[in-house]
């Protein structure tokens, strides 16, 4: 364990306060096409780790594997098991997710204020268009996921947030309201009656996969479910 | 649900002799949600509070212009196709995205407007955090837009008398044959 994974262990878990801003998001609609307005928020500084989500899971029994109700959790619910390492927790559903974070005071991050503290690189708050930091994160991905995660405490971004990006997929509050069609190039949205709010959705920055294929992991998601590769951090408000 | 379980085990506990506790709800109930909402008159109600009868559940907001008409309307044409016997042993379930602006005065103005029966109809809202984990159990999509309005989805979903998704329709032209069909097998089911 690291000198910063071990110190978060006995100080319990560490939030960093973000400033409020504005996000060019790559989800756009037609009706906001100014950049989002994201409120000062704290963020978990590195994302939940298997030690502490196993600390959960203990004191709070009907989160167990085999007891959690299905509607809660699905099949693939922690089928790594836990342990005491500091690796990112995954196999998580959001519903656990979610109540992992009440327990902390805390609540899952926006999908703006994900994207939001995650566009920035060491130096600056919105690296996104430097084709190196695209680049860094596509080769991420490529990468095979077949061995064990890395523990979490990688480098600091600007904020001071570890591992948003390097490490897992992560879950956001409002994962089911990303609403991204099959193919949002098209302007004749195909399914324009299923939805209210006449439903032109749009992605804004159509270069940008590197954020865009979280939003597809994430709109293909169901609350229940969970991954090998989808962990979580937390938010909290900031008080001032 | 940490009460529920609780309360599960209280009646096991209890009740030893007893097979299956009445208060065991199946895993893959939305009844296993712990959430109280606020109806069209003020008063607390639980999401379960219907439990034991089927139920037409969906997810609006009062200022909607678009669906949310058509949505109410679809409800109204499936009770409409079935016997007023039928009718009477189904509730129908329209809870608020739209935390903020929809009080229980906006609720009741909607349900008087409409002409919507409070001895069976439900308006509820409650508070954001529990709007979306009722929306991710029943798998509605929703987000609000910075004009105030929501996009989201618009489906009309029949809960069986334990909470269970039994049939859904995106179908809202009307009365949709098979959600009417599935209310009445569910009304079967729960005949003695």
């Amino acid at each position: 364990m690291g000198l910063t994974t071990a110190l978060l262990a006995l100080a319990g878990a560490s939030y960093v306060a973000l400033p409020a801003g504005t996000l060019d998001s790559v989800l756009a609609r037609d009706t906001d096409r100014e950049p989002t307005r994201i409120a000062a928020f704290a963020l978990r500084e590195t994302p939940v780790t298997r030690a502490e989500f196993k600390r959960f899971v203990d004191a709070h029994p009907p989160w167990q594997p085999g007891r959690v109700p299905t509607v809660f959790a699905g099949a693939g619910y922690l089928l790594q098991g836990l342990d005491d390492t500091a690796a990112p927790v995954t196999g998580v559903s959001w519903f656990a997710a979610q109540a992992y974070c009440e327990s902390e005071g805390a609540r899952l991050p926006t999908w703006y204020e994900w994207e939001y503290a995650a566009a920035a690189d060491a130096t600056r708050t919105d690296a996104r268009q430097d084709p190196a930091w695209r680049a860094r994160i596509l080769g991420w991905y490529a990468r095979p996921a077949n061995g064990p995660l890395p523990v979490v405490g990688g480098d600091a971004n600007v904020y001071g947030v570890r591992d948003l990006h390097g490490l897992v997929w992560e879950w956001v509050d409002d994962f089911n309201a990303l609403l991204v069609n099959a193919d949002s190039r098209s302007a004749a949205d195909p399914d324009r009656l299923k939805f209210c709010g006449a439903g032109a959705i749009d992605l804004q920055d159509r270069q940008n996969y590197a954020v865009l294929m979280r939003v597809a992991l994430l709109s293909s998601l169901g609350a229940a479910d969970s991954t090998g590769t989808l962990g979580f951090r937390c938010a909290r408000e900031v008080t001032r | 649900m940490k009460r529920r379980l609780l309360l599960g085990s209280l009646a096991l506990a209890l009740a030893s002799s007893a097979p299956t506790p009445a208060l065991a709800l199946p895993g893959d109930s939305i009844y296993q949600l712990d959430a109280t909402l606020t109806d069209q008159r003020g008063q607390p109600v639980r999401l379960d509070a219907a439990r034991g009868q089927p139920v037409l559940v969906s997810m609006f907001y009062t200022s909607c212009q678009f669906v949310c008409p058509m949505l109410i309307d679809a409800a109204r044409d499936t009770e409409a196709a079935l016997t007023e016997a039928q009718r009477r042993r189904v509730k129908v379930l329209l809870i608020s995205f739209d935390p903020t602006r929809d009080t229980p005065d906006k609720l009741a103005a909607m349900a008087r407007q409409r002409g919507l029966d409070a001895s069976q109809w439900t308006l509820a809202r409650t508070d954001a955090a529990t709007v979306r984990k009722i929306a991710a159990l029943l798998k509605f999509q929703y987000r609000a837009l910075p004009d105030g309005e929501f996009n989201h989805s618009a489906e009309l979903i029949l809960l069986d008398a334990e909470g269970r998704i039994a049939a859904r329709t995106a179908n809202l032209a009307g009365a949709d044959e098979r959600l009417v069909g599935a209310v009445r097998r569910q009304l079967a089911v729960g005949q003695p």
